[in-house]
């Protein structure tokens, strides 16, 4: 008797921390949710003086790690830095960047958390994200790719539209849309990131890896018996994205762009950063003044 | 409430790899920490140094490393998928915490247990297998349950290889979602249907054998 007693207390006890987690999670999501709403993002910014800027850790030529310095180094990095002299430019104020790794299932919750004022991490803009997010205006020309073994006679997706194969993408990008549409079926596994993506690949775990053309170019550069095939599938460039109903920010960061594209800033960044791929064609991403 | 209706089969597809793979790794993970743990105390120098050296490998590197180890270095060699590499890396690395659970349970079992199964004319492995190794279950029990509700939660391993299992389901519905929060809260709770009744079972156990004592 005193035992059943005691284990019925138990359960209750467990129940009850149950439910008393939940209800806390749904006060802190309810609370996140209001703490959206109320904040716009240019008057933190213009408060601050800094702008947060969320990037990649893992992505050769727009955000990696360099492990000297601890600090993320790219194309995405650099136009963030110039993007925030040339925002604090035109509201009058000195402004400093200041930035956080993100990775693709991070990115948005930190958005609206607000931990960070912008993402620029090699975000494809899609309709379905511009629903949570806004988008600047495009500020790299992008599209999927195909990356394969040299050796492995693939020539283009279609050559991997059977069930045996196995596409290799990375969680949370565009690259699962692409493969459904074009190569229905075959199987699609996601790994953590392009780094994990590519040992997969190296390991045989998977034929093939879809996602930015920029991006695969990236690990071709260090892996040289790989290669880029088929072509681009749909263009699908990436844009900067900040919190829902921020109209303010992104009027002033595109017209930052604009002003980085007309005084050549942007065309330099990119020759610093892309002509070190082979077989790119760089006047396919300058802009054409 | 939306989310989870939105995203349902992919919750439940996770659900069932996980206990899948649970399973497997539980079953596997109870013999070769047994078996290892008789390795530890066998009275040959050679088996028992064996046995030592193989739990403090395993239980001294961290999962991760011998999960990616399983799926990207022994792939290359023998074919396999990211849910296999991970349910073994899991029973392994599990067995390993298992064997030290089972070696303490046989400890704590008086000597002339043994000494008097032997007596009887039983042999040593029948002594071992009839007399002391149940025993020293009942003994290791509250160890053994917390070995194996973290044998649970430490298949969320499989999400870093492709496993197909609930975290990794979990990571794409955040990732399509953008509700990284609601997404991991239906994972969590997931993971609390499969380790609350383990719980009360290891409970139950605990209660009942020490009530046939």
């Amino acid at each position: 008797m005193e035992k059943n007693k005691k284990r019925l207390f138990g359960m209750v006890a467990a129940l009850l921390l149950v439910l008393f987690l939940l209800l806390l999670g749904f006060w802190a999501a309810n609370r996140a949710h209001e703490n959206k709403r109320h904040q716009d993002t240019l008057e933190r910014v213009k408060k601050t003086k800094m702008i947060h800027w969320g990037v990649k850790t893992d992505t050769k030529l727009f955000g990696l790690v360099n492990t000297k310095s601890g600090q993320s180094e790219g194309f995405d990095v650099d136009l963030a830095k110039a993007l925030t002299k040339q925002i604090g430019k035109q509201l009058g104020l000195e402004l400093t960047p200041s930035f956080t790794p993100v990775n693709a299932s991070s990115k948005v919750q930190l958005l609206k958390n607000t931990n960070i004022d912008g993402v620029m991490a090699v975000m494809t803009i899609t309709k379905e994200r511009a629903k949570v997010v806004d988008f600047s205006n495009p500020y790299f020309p992008a599209g999927n790719a195909l990356l394969v073994r040299k050796d492995s006679g693939v020539q283009s997706i279609k050559d991997l539209n059977d069930p045996s194969k196995t596409i290799l993408i990375a969680l949370g990008t565009t690259a699962a849309d692409t493969v459904k549409k074009e190569a229905p079926k075959a199987k699609v596994l996601a790994l953590q990131d392009y780094a994990s993506a590519m040992q997969a690949l190296k390991a045989g775990q998977g034929q093939a890896i879809v996602t930015d053309n920029a991006i695969l170019y990236g690990l071709v550069a260090e892996n040289p018996d790989y290669q880029v095939v088929g072509g681009i599938m749909g263009y699908a460039p990436y844009g900067i994205a900040f919190d829902h109903n921020q109209p303010g920010m992104v009027k002033q960061a595109n017209q930052a762009l604009e002003s980085l594209e007309k005084d050549g800033t942007y065309n330099t960044l990119i020759k610093k950063w892309f002509s070190q791929v082979p077989g790119l064609d760089l006047s396919q991403l300058e802009v054409q003044s | 409430m939306t989310l989870f209706n939105h995203y349902s089969a992919l919750f439940f597809s996770g659900f069932g790899y996980t206990i899948l793979a649970s399973l497997i790794a539980l079953v596997a993970s109870l013999i070769l920490g047994t078996f290892f743990a008789l390795l530890q105390l066998s009275k040959k120098r050679f088996l028992a140094m064996l046995g030592n050296a193989y739990v403090q490998f395993l239980r001294n590197v961290p999962l991760l490393i011998i999960t990616l180890f399983f799926y990207l270095a022994v792939a290359k060699v023998i074919k396999m998928t990211g849910f296999v590499s991970g349910t073994v890396a899991l029973s392994l690395y599990t067995s390993a915490f298992i064997a030290e659970s089972v070696r303490a349970g046989i400890l704590a079992i008086d000597h002339g247990q043994m000494e008097g199964a032997l007596a009887n004319g039983l042999s040593y492995g029948q002594a071992m297998s009839r007399v002391v190794l149940p025993q020293a279950f009942k003994v290791a029990l509250p160890s053994l349950g917390n070995q194996l509700i973290n044998l649970v939660k430490n298949s969320s391993i499989l999400a870093f290889v492709g496993g197909l299992d609930l975290m990794y389901q979990g990571n794409l519905v955040a990732a399509s979602s953008f509700d990284t929060f609601t997404s991991y809260l239906v994972v969590g709770l997931f993971y609390l249907v499969l380790t609350l009744p383990l719980s009360y079972v290891m409970q139950y156990l605990e209660e009942h054998l020490q009530e046939s004592r």
